[in-house]
């Protein structure tokens, strides 16, 4: 073996970018060894993505200089990118879904192949690396930690140096993360170096060697991940200590309020999910938790319960003892039901349209905004600065459009907005998904405090250390079925990963 | 190479002023246009935008233009901002002057101050009527508004055109394509003594005062904005998009319904094969030089109701083709959605960074 001329396989020197109104990287500095883990490690927004999408050539960086294996290089586009050995495996797949795991590599590769042959070597990279996929299956019959070996394969085929890896775990399953993680090992052992973008600190103290450290766009620190601790890294991504979150203390259990019985709803369409013989109660005072990898029918539950959908027989949506599965969302809302979708602009708001307007949108039955067909204005928007003070929400006023106000704001204030009508039952998907951890924290604060106020409150997440936190019984849905649910306390994350791949109880007991 | 790279926040004065733009650089090319034709520009310009008013006369002309332009623009502005692409209103124009026309042969050498209303109620109904057919196949079947809607609009025509020339035609009209002539309590009062100006330009002022009540207001105004920049979120809301549907079909329908048989009952006083000069086609150009606001409509109809006296001038005076009108109105058109993308967008030099 020679020894490479280069200690470095990939050095950034003061790299810059500005968008309109946010300066997203403040020269930022960074060097990763040849052979290495390193993490890109920052909350949402602090420019982890611009940074990663310079070094791929999607970004052209306002100024800054790339080395890459000791030469400076000017990487103007993907395909540059990935001829210089840079690979990249994105948060967001771009797979098609009729098409088999063989064709849509074929696609992403871009020069003509021999599709038995590729085939092959997609079965020698999977044996090798530990990455079981079959070339032959469609992508619609895949799961997401599938469907990102995929991703990953493509990456690997062409023999990069560099492999950049954005967010890989927050789609998985614990298990899968486990077996993704050991994958990455072994890709590491035999020289790949790999840049790994996280907020979870855990993940990266599993694998990662050393960290940088963004906030706010600016480099913090580079660290050795073995001599920090979660905590120490924490206070270095956040800035400050986080407020530790209150202790969840048994909840006094009021009657059901709201009550799913056997609930079962075809799919809206082809890629959606039916739900499949859902069962549920959730008493007032407490905080009831689905876990589940996103697609197995968490929007489709959240509508059928919001009356999006409208159910086969009246009672299988209870709320308060009503019969509601066959009300509008409308009538629903009015006998004390709230909602919060998963994707907040164009769902949960209107993205064109001011705070104020928005306000609108799900409050002015519950707080009479509107009189015999007539907006009363003055009033909404009285309630408006109400949500924006009482939960923080940071805004360049109450007519700055909805698209306007960053992911973390927009969430305070739709959340605001469902908790200022003082609902009896609130059903919230991904409460914290995109939001930094600040605000996450006032988020889940507010649920547990309309727990205590006697509301039934049932959180869908895809984050399983949220809704360990929060929640007081806790279950997952996989390909549209409810598992059953266990107090918190009792179940383990090993446990919580077996359910949402769809494990039954019996199962889950072998484990404990 | 150049890219079109979106605006982080457009300028909200550019997007009310684009109008004006629109129309100076309508000028600046129909200086260019006149030219080209050999006639002299300024004399052009003067026949087409200052002559038509500058008498009384002229002044009630351009309101009797404006108004089924104003009626439907405005109209046409809630759908549009609702997402209901209604194009058709031509076609349902033609229905309210069927409906309305049959009526006003109905009561003919009666008296009675019911019969306007009655006549005006029956032309609303046939713009409805022509509208629920577009609306009922888009709720129920899914199909495409913009495609049905403009087909029925020949459908209408040509229904107009078969009754004109059968049961509609005057018995004592040497067998020409025209009905009776209406009689007097089947035609809307004069308003103003020596033009032509009408009881109609009320109530295209009214719709205008109405619509914008509408939209800013209330529930349903807020619904129709709601669907139509987010339905999904409209959904969530519990606001259902098939009533929206109906209802920017049905305003539209109706407003044109109307428009079609106040020009009958106002300027024409009969029924005959054409009775709409593209109308309902030119409330589109309307509705969004009005940039899609019911009062902006107001404005935007008087404007375009120049342009077609305008055209009249030019041809008397100068000579020019009719169709320097649909020339002028396809310009305005043009230039308007020009700067609207100029105002959204900023143009820049390709660069790698293509994300």
């Amino acid at each position: 073996m020679i020894a490479p001329k280069y200690t470095n396989l990939l050095e950034l020197h003061a790299m810059r970018k500005a968008y309109p109104g946010c300066l997203a990287n403040d020269d930022i500095d960074l060097d990763l060894r040849a052979g290495e883990i390193h993490a890109l490690l920052g909350e949402n927004g602090a420019g982890k993505s611009t940074l990663v999408k310079m070094i791929y050539g999607l970004l052209k960086p306002d100024a800054g200089e790339i080395i890459f294996e000791g030469k400076a290089v000017n990487i103007t586009s993907p395909a540059m990118a990935r001829g210089l050995g840079i690979a990249m495996v994105f948060q967001h797949f771009s797979l098609f879904d009729s098409l088999t795991v063989t064709q849509n590599i074929a696609l992403g590769i871009g020069q003509k192949h021999d599709l038995d042959g590729l085939s092959e070597q997609i079965n020698a990279i999977s044996q090798r690396y530990g990455l079981p996929l079959d070339p032959q299956r469609h992508v619609y019959s895949l799961s997401v930690g599938e469907r990102q070996r995929i991703e990953i394969i493509r990456c690997l085929l062409q023999q990069p140096k560099l492999m950049v890896m954005d967010e890989p775990t927050s789609v998985l399953t614990p298990q899968e993360v486990e077996k993704l993680f050991v994958t990455l090992q072994r890709l590491c052992d035999e020289g790949l170096s790999i840049l790994y973008i996280s907020h979870k600190l855990d993940e990266i103290k599993a694998i990662c060697h050393r960290a940088t450290v963004l906030r706010d766009g600016k480099r913090v620190a580079c660290v050795e991940v073995a001599d920090e601790s979660p905590k120490t890294m924490a206070a270095l991504m956040m800035g400050e200590e986080l407020k530790t979150s209150s202790k969840r203390v048994k909840p006094k259990l009021g009657p059901v309020r709201l009550q799913l019985d056997a609930l079962n709803m075809h799919a809206p369409d082809e890629l959606g999910m039916a739900l499949k013989d859902i069962s549920l109660r959730v008493h007032g005072g407490e905080i009831v938790g689905i876990a589940g990898v996103a697609g197995n029918g968490q929007d489709e539950l959240l509508q059928a319960i919001n009356g999006e959908r409208l159910c086969s027989s009246a009672p299988m949506v209870q709320i308060d003892g009503q019969d509601a599965g066959q009300m509008s969302v409308s009538q629903r809302r009015v006998i004390g039901l709230s909602s919060v979708p998963e994707k907040r602009l164009g769902h949960g708001a209107v993205p064109s349209m001011s705070l104020l307007d928005n306000t609108l949108l799900t409050a002015y039955e519950r707080l009479g905004l509107v009189g015999k067909g007539w907006i009363d204005h003055q009033k909404s928007r009285t309630v408006t600065e109400q949500i924006v003070s009482e939960h923080d929400v940071k805004a360049t006023g109450l007519s700055a459009p909805a698209s306007s106000l960053s992911g973390g704001n927009l969430q305070k204030y739709i959340v605001g907005r469902e908790l200022q009508q003082q609902p009896e039952v609130l059903v919230v998907s991904q409460p914290t998904w995109g939001v930094d951890a600040g605000a996450a924290q006032n988020i889940r604060e507010a649920l547990k405090a309309l727990a205590k106020k006697g509301a039934a409150v049932l959180v869908i997440s895809q984050d399983l250390d949220e809704l360990m936190e929060i929640t007081d019984r806790i279950g997952a849905i996989c390909a549209g079925s409810l598992s059953s649910f266990y107090a918190t306390d009792t179940v383990n994350y090993e446990q919580m990963g077996l359910l949402m791949a769809g494990a039954q109880s019996g199962e889950l007991a072998a484990v404990s | 190479m150049l890219q079109l790279i979106k605006r982080p926040s457009p300028s909200k004065a550019m997007v009310y002023l684009s109008p004006v733009l629109a129309l100076l650089l309508t000028l600046c090319a129909g200086l260019v246009l006149f030219s080209l034709m050999g006639v002299s520009p300024m004399a052009a310009l003067k026949a087409f935008f200052v002559t038509p008013i500058s008498t009384t006369y002229g002044l009630g002309e351009l309101w009797v233009k404006a108004t089924p332009l104003i009626l439907i623009g405005v109209a046409l502005s809630l759908g549009f901002r609702a997402g209901v692409w209604n194009i058709g209103a031509e076609g349902q124009l033609l229905m309210g002057g069927i409906f309305g026309g049959a009526a006003a042969l109905f009561f003919y050498e009666k008296t009675g101050f019911y019969i306007l209303p009655l006549i005006l109620l029956a032309g609303i109904l046939g713009g409805l009527f022509w509208a629920s057919i577009v609306a009922f196949l888009r709720t129920q079947f899914n199909a495409n508004e913009i495609l049905t809607s403009l087909m029925l609009t020949y459908v209408a025509s040509l229904l107009l055109s078969l009754l004109v020339h059968g049961p509609f035609k005057d018995p004592d009209g040497f067998n020409f394509p025209e009905s009776r002539i209406f009689s007097d309590s089947a035609l809307l009062p004069i308003l103003f003594e020596g033009t032509r100006m009408h009881f109609g330009a009320i109530i295209a002022v009214l719709v205008s005062l109405g619509g914008w009540l509408l939209l800013s207001k209330s529930l349903l105004g807020y619904q129709i904005k709601v669907m139509g920049d987010a339905p999904d979120a409209g959904t969530h809301a519990g606001f259902s998009q098939k009533k929206i549907i109906w209802i920017a079909l049905l305003l539209s329908g109706g407003a044109a319904g109307l428009a079609g048989v106040i020009e009958l009952t106002g300027p024409i006083g009969q029924i005959l094969p054409n009775i709409s000069p593209g109308y309902g086609f030119a409330a589109i150009i309307v509705a969004y030089v009005g940039r899609l606001h019911p009062i902006g409509a107001l404005f935007a109809g008087l404007l375009l109701a120049l342009s077609y006296l305008g055209g009249e001038t030019a041809q008397i005076k100068l000579n020019l083709p009719l169709a320097v009108t649909g020339v002028f109105q396809g310009m305005l058109l043009f230039f308007i959605l020009a700067c609207d993308v100029f105002i959204h967008y900023q143009i820049k030099p390709r660069s790698a960074s293509i994300a």
